[in-house]
């Protein structure tokens, strides 16, 4: 198996939401090896275990159905093997709809791994510490819904190994997505620090789509992006020395350029001589990037060290809710009125309904995403007051949004437009566990 | 003319993990990198943006690829499980650090 020249990897998704047509294109064109979801965030993981809760059979990503049936009968057609963390909560009730929807399909015989392991809840006391910010568990005053480890290549090489056309887990660590099906095919080592940090950088650039195609990325003028609304998702061409080739379908939007790799290549990293993630402490200070071809950056020189020995935990709590109002102004002297409307607010909240909660006014379209950085306010003749309350109590939220509602008929002359919206919250802490306190397993499923 | 901003001549993104923030700032044409180098420090960026970011900030320089990455502690808020900002992630925040003027 050593032999192997390239391995190419797709991406199918690089976060819970990700579109869902360039996934087909891939599955359908993409003459990939792999094909990888990545749809975990720690506010999507908190999210999973809250459905699960509420339905024992549900927890996983809620489009895992929509992919599946947009990619299973491509991929089985092509040989193009399945790696995603869609399970997110519930991988056992994952792999199952995978598998109902192979039978569906007809695609007899399609093996369906589920990996497990990653919730480790039964670890979490209230005395469990956080790491990065003093406190403990006992302290949040919320309730915990789960805590998951991120694990590493080692926990899903073995489904890998078993001869899974699709390998559906939960809380991995993003690049080892992409890195396991380089370790299972090039036979590297779990110590060849260098391949690894090599194979790290890939799953890094490759796991969130298209950040590194063109999207999250188009400045008009200034960094111009061909057909942004159809843009494609990446693929990676990856040698056994781990070197590698970001690129995509020639004909789908978006471009792959030296500037969508660079601004990807730190996007989330703190250090750059020391990502840290289960399998290595990957090294991207001496990478190269190079435009080899249209659409197509070669990047070398990653490398790695000894991989962390504690492991991260996300703890996801309960958070309440999250309520938003808002209401517009515009035309003459639209910025008095609407900043009386604001001022009309936060009075009838704080000093005649006496509201708790966090509580946060902007005037969207003279200064709200910037506002705490104190950049002076722009005038406008079209503004809108967007009120926002965080609460674990529901009826002050209700409150909140009946008052700005309540401006249609008692705030500044010309306010229209109301909406509002409650949306439910988690809250997350991270905390370390020993690496041995983990045990990951497999179970195999055949449609 | 108007004052001339990094935006002129830099590209930059921004990345969330917790309560941090790291935004990566990339020099267009490497003849710019030795300016932007010298003119957008740490030190340049809390005293912009003192009431923002509110803790450390740390410069990690990237110069064989003319750009530099900086992380920047108890810049969002408490995070995007709890600021009330419309951008709780600071996406958007990339654009302060561009909007700064530059010199030369």
């Amino acid at each position: 198996m050593n032999d192997i020249q390239t391995i190419r990897l797709g991406c199918g998704a690089g976060f819970s939401s990700d579109r869902l047509g360039p996934a087909v294109d891939l599955a359908q064109r993409g003459a990939l090896d792999y094909l990888i979801f990545e749809c975990i965030g720690e506010r999507t993981m908190a999210f999973g275990h809250r459905d699960r809760m509420l339905d024992p059979a549900r927890g996983y990503n809620p489009q895992l159905r929509a992919r599946m049936r947009g990619v299973l009968a491509h991929c089985h057609a092509n040989g193009t093997k399945i790696v995603t963390n869609m399970g997110v909560a519930n991988p056992r009730a994952a792999a199952l709809l995978v598998i109902e929807i192979a039978r569906e399909l007809g695609l007899t015989g399609l093996k369906v791994a589920c990996v497990e392991g990653d919730d480790v809840t039964h670890l979490i006391d209230p005395d469990t510490e956080f790491m990065d910010h003093p406190g403990a568990v006992k302290d949040v005053g919320l309730r915990m819904v789960g805590a998951n480890v991120y694990l590493g290549v080692e926990a899903l090489l073995p489904a890998l190994q078993a001869g899974a056309d699709v390998v559906i887990a939960g809380r991995i660590a993003d690049p080892a997505l992409f890195l396991s099906p380089l370790v299972h095919r090039f036979g590297w080592a779990l110590d060849d620090w260098t391949a690894l940090g090599r194979g790290t950088l890939a799953g890094h650039l490759m796991e969130c789509g298209m950040q590194v195609t063109g999207g999250y990325f188009a400045d008009p003028g200034f960094k111009d992006v061909p057909r942004l609304a159809d843009c494609g998702f990446p693929i990676a061409e990856v040698a056994a020395d781990g070197s590698f080739v970001i690129t995509k379908l020639d004909d789908t939007g978006g471009c792959v350029t030296p500037a969508t790799v660079k601004e990807q290549l730190l996007y989330e990293v703190h250090d750059p001589a020391a990502y840290l993630t289960p399998d290595v402490t990957a090294n991207f200070r001496g990478v190269s990037v190079t435009e080899i071809g249209t659409d197509r950056v070669r990047l070398t020189g990653a490398d790695g060290s000894a991989r962390p020995e504690k492991l991260k935990v996300t703890i996801g709590f309960d958070g309440g809710f999250l309520g938003e109002g808002g209401i517009s102004y515009a035309g003459p002297n639209a910025r008095a009125r609407a900043t009386l409307a604001a001022e009309v607010i936060r009075e009838r909240l704080t000093r005649i309904n006496r509201l708790g909660g966090d509580l946060r006014i902007d005037l969207v379209g003279m200064n709200s995403l910037h506002q705490t950085a104190e950049v002076p306010v722009s005038d406008s003749a079209d503004i809108r007051l967007h009120v926002a309350l965080r609460s674990t109590d529901r009826d002050d939220i209700d409150m909140m949004l009946w008052e700005v509602e309540s401006l249609l008929c008692c705030g500044p002359a010309g306010g229209g437009g109301y909406r509002g919206q409650v949306t439910p919250c988690v809250v997350t802490h991270s905390c370390l566990i020993a690496r041995d306190q983990t045990s990951p397993t497999f179970e195999m499923f055949v449609a | 003319m108007s004052q001339k901003t990094i935006h002129d001549i830099a590209h930059a993104r921004a990345g969330d993990k917790g309560n941090t923030s790291n935004i990566s700032v990339w020099a267009y044409d490497p003849k710019d990198y030795p300016l932007l180098k010298r003119q957008l420090t740490a030190e340049r960026i809390k005293s912009a943006f003192p009431k923002l970011f509110t803790g450390t900030i740390t410069r990690y320089e990237m110069d064989n690829l003319h750009g530099m990455n900086f992380v920047m502690l108890d810049a969002l808020e408490g995070g995007v499980n709890t600021s009330l900002n419309l951008d709780s992630h600071g996406k958007s925040f990339s654009y302060l650090i561009l909007s700064l003027p530059i010199e030369g």
